[in-house]
């Protein structure tokens, strides 16, 4: 440890927060402490140098999100910082295995609310909360997907608690992106820090592209011998348009555009050079709304006419599914934990934050009376009146939400502070402790696999909690060590 | 799924065919990237013969040959080095300056990016940005020629980059289709232009002042030292017309842009088995033996002008087929169901 002071971490100020690197409560294992020496070896010039070089090559290489304005294309880099997020093997094998359980019961619970509603009966979970909810389509009432998956590609928000334990914040079962990120973070680290790397089992990514492609072919319609996957992108204008072109390269497939696909008798095509050629499963990175003007937003110019029609036919497979929507809400996310035993019969694996559901007595309860505490949510998307972040809140502040709780109890749940997890990062200053999340993607035919890592993001201002790109958010390569 | 083959295109009928947009936009990429060459080499040349000291077809002639007269004069005065200059390579308002063009050749790209290499991106990305930030003090007439030739110079290695690492399917073949008809395009413009100014005035024709009008139109095609090279004595207009629609060993000469074009479609029709192909290729083949078929000198009698806006004209027209054989704007299944036949066979 007296090495270590001298070196990168000399004037690493660790709070009071679990860090990834440098606070564990266990004694690390030994490819941990070698990253953990490495680094401390290295200048912060040097560390600096190669982080320019990173970015440099970040631009250079357009792994970019676009903001349009005028005519006027801006390409951003998702800022990217060079020291990575370490994870053992043992803290790897429980995210992987409670991704895993999240996803089985994420399917079972969307094939029961479209098909006999049992849990909805046995009272588990509100019925009007389900169908009630503004993301519950009719258009997939009744119908059977292929294999029952409705998730085929589920990204899991976790954080960490100040004891390191890892807290399921958010499911993201519609259209979860970022998965480009972790592949390209991955490249762009081998490449400008290999002296960091060397020598270590690191689990590899770049499985994802081919995983991906065929789970898109084990749920492609039952007789195709050799099915056309596509994945469909809103195009050019979308900030993820980049990622929609890795994967697409990752896979192999063509990369189209709603213009670019038309349904004819309840099939659909994309249009070649040689004529229409058949499409039978398709990655979509389009919202429900936009899928198809005949049935959501008629105004809509990015989806296909018909395609809907086609899906209830069986004759193309969608993934995701329509209306998954519904099992990633803030208000079904509380019910998880009991979904997965309802379904399961098992503990949840990965615990979600603690949760109160104020539509419930004690829930109200417990949060009216530790308001202050508390974090409180609107759910649904029956409107809301925002959030309350009850430690910055002034008095009035949380006397009117008391009134609002009081007044429409089920619109809220509530959820103690979390202290996130931080892991060091390169800032202006210095190497500074900066607090991170972890994004696991699972990719779900047959069967569920769960991408090593995922991505991690972190909150570049200090003391944030936010680590969304949009507000000052970057990323971190996430390294799982395999033994 | 890890099957690598070396023809795909004849072992997977019907599978990996070319999105019909992407057919569309390589077309482009192509088009726009030899269309700003072009417009370097145009106005480099044109700076250093102004600057020459000769009188007629200065800066003006670079507005006349891509007719964008009533577009010029209705935002400037006069034909001025400095305002035609900007009008081409930095002026946000015309659709054809470097600026616009090397945008919309980004744009393109950037649709394109899950077929062209990463190589070609990133050029082409770093290049796009490098001219978006030109400003006045870059286009002065002092730095006008390390300009064009940085230009010129990127877009050689845009076309290198390509040659070197873009795959050989049905979209390097409609690169390649784009990429000639534009050269086709450009040559009979730059001819036209030339033709248009100098000959009908008489006193100038065969003077030292024509002259050297017609070494400045060999220059700005490339074409100067191997015209040298096969007609060391032969300087007449006549010669140097000649040269670059006829001969075949001179790469952007018309007849072998056309050759291009005829055997790129040629590949999609055969090894690609692509339906449509058959009547545009007649009509390049006309083209081709027409003017095989007639010396320079006749083509002069009867009228260049005329001969150059007939083949502009044809080649528009190739360009038109080309679009509807691939890319149609209403596409139906069961009308195609022939199609689909024959090709599964």
């Amino acid at each position: 440890m007296a090495a270590q002071a001298a070196g990168l971490f000399a004037t690493y100020d660790i709070p009071d927060f679990f860090c990834e690197l440098l606070n564990r409560k266990d004694q690390p294992p030994a490819g941990l402490q070698t990253v953990r020496d490495r680094l401390s070896r290295f200048g912060l010039a040097e560390l600096r140098r190669r982080a320019a070089a990173v970015e440099a090559q970040f631009y250079r290489l357009g792994i970019t999100f676009t903001v349009y304005s005028d005519r006027e294309a801006i390409d951003r880099v998702l800022p990217f910082d060079v020291i990575p997020r370490v994870l053992t093997a043992a803290e790897w094998d429980h995210v992987d295995r409670g991704v895993q359980q999240r996803v089985r019961a994420i399917n079972m619970f969307l094939h029961d609310i479209y098909h006999d509603r049992h849990i909805l009966r046995d009272n588990v979970v509100p019925a009007s909360l389900v169908l009630g909810n503004a993301n519950y389509c009719q258009a997939m009432v009744g119908l059977d997907v292929p294999g029952g998956v409705y998730v085929h590609i589920n990204g899991t928000d976790l954080v960490r608690d100040r004891d390191g334990r890892f807290l399921v914040l958010e499911d993201n079962a519609r259209t979860p992106s970022g998965v480009s990120y972790v592949l390209e973070d991955r490249q762009m680290m081998l490449r400008l820090m290999p002296d960091l790397a060397t020598g270590l089992d690191i689990r590899p990514v770049d499985e994802y592209g081919p995983r991906l492609h065929r789970a898109l072919v084990e749920v492609a319609p039952a007789g195709v011998a050799d099915p056309q996957v596509v994945l469909l992108s809103p195009g050019i204008y979308n900030a993820a348009y980049f990622e929609h072109v890795f994967l697409a390269r990752e896979m192999g497939i063509p990369l189209v555009e709603g213009r670019d696909l038309l349904v004819e008798d309840g099939r659909v095509y994309m249009r070649t050079v040689a004529g229409p050629r058949p499409v039978h499963s398709i990655y979509r990175r389009l919202n429900d709304d936009f899928l198809d003007p005949q049935v959501f937003n008629p105004d809509s110019l990015l989806g296909v006419p018909g395609l809907v029609d086609a899906y209830r036919r069986g004759n193309v497979t969608l993934a995701n599914a329509i209306g998954t929507g519904v099992a990633d809400d803030k208000a079904v996310y509380a019910y998880m934990p009991r979904i997965i035993r309802y379904y399961l019969d098992e503990e949840p694996i990965l615990t979600n934050v603690e949760t109160h559901i104020c539509a419930e007595r004690e829930g109200l309860e417990y949060t009216l009376a530790n308001l202050e505490k508390l974090v409180v949510k609107p759910v649904g998307e029956s409107g809301g009146y925002g959030l309350l972040i009850g430690p910055h809140a002034t008095q009035a502040e949380l006397d009117d939400f008391r009134a609002r709780l009081r007044a429409d109890p089920a619109n809220y749940i509530s959820q103690p502070v979390i202290s996130l997890s931080v892991s060091p990062t390169l800032c202006p200053a210095g190497v500074e402790a900066r607090h991170v999340d972890l994004r696991p993607f699972a990719v779900t035919g047959r069967d569920t696999w769960v991408l090593p890592g995922g991505l991690s993001r972190v909150a570049l201002r200090k003391g944030s909690l936010v680590v969304n790109s949009s507000q000052g958010g970057g990323s971190k390569d996430t390294w799982v060590l395999a033994s | 799924m890890t099957q690598v083959s070396v023809f795909p295109a004849p072992l997977l009928p019907g599978l990996r065919n070319l999105l019909s947009r992407y057919a569309e936009n390589m077309m482009w990429l192509a088009r726009y990237m030899e269309r700003i060459e072009n417009m370097a080499r145009l106005i480099e040349v044109t700076g250093s013969s102004v600057r020459a000291g000769s009188v007629d077809a200065g800066w003006d002639s670079i507005i006349h040959i891509n007719a964008d007269a009533a577009f010029f004069f209705r935002h400037h005065k006069a034909a001025t080095e400095q305002a035609v200059v900007t009008f081409y390579i930095t002026e946000e308002g015309n659709p054809d300056s470097i600026l616009s063009l090397a945008r919309c050749a980004r744009e393109n790209a950037r649709v394109l990016r899950p077929l062209i290499s990463t190589e070609m991106w990133m050029h082409l990305n770093v290049f796009t940005r490098w001219v978006i930030e030109l400003g006045p003090g870059d286009v002065g007439a002092g730095y006008l020629s390390p300009l064009c030739t940085r230009l010129k110079q990127d877009c050689q290695t845009h076309f290198g980059i390509t040659e070197g690492t873009l795959y050989r399917d049905q979209g390097w073949l409609f690169y390649s289709l784009g990429k000639n008809l534009e050269r086709a395009d450009q040559i009979t413009r730059l001819i036209d232009i030339k033709y248009h100014t100098l000959l009908p005035s008489g006193a100038g024709v065969g003077s030292d002042i024509d002259m050297s009008q017609w070494t400045s139109v060999l220059r700005s095609a490339a074409a100067y030292h191997a015209f040298r090279r096969v007609l060391p004595d032969g300087m007449t207009p006549a010669n140097i017309v000649g040269f670059l629609l006829k001969n075949n060993g001179f790469p952007r000469s018309l007849s072998n842009s056309l050759c291009n074009v005829y055997s790129a479609l040629g590949a999609l029709a055969g090894e690609h088995r692509l339906r449509h192909c058959g009547p545009i290729l007649e009509r390049v083949e006309e083209l081709r033996v027409t003017l095989a078929e007639q010396t320079v000198e006749d083509i002069i009698l009867r009228g260049l002008h005329e001969y150059m806006d007939w083949i502009q004209r044809e080649l528009r027209q190739i360009q038109n087929e080309i679009a509807q054989a691939f890319w149609p704007p209403v596409v139906s299944v069961s009308s195609a169901a022939d199609g689909m036949a024959q090709v599964q066979n």
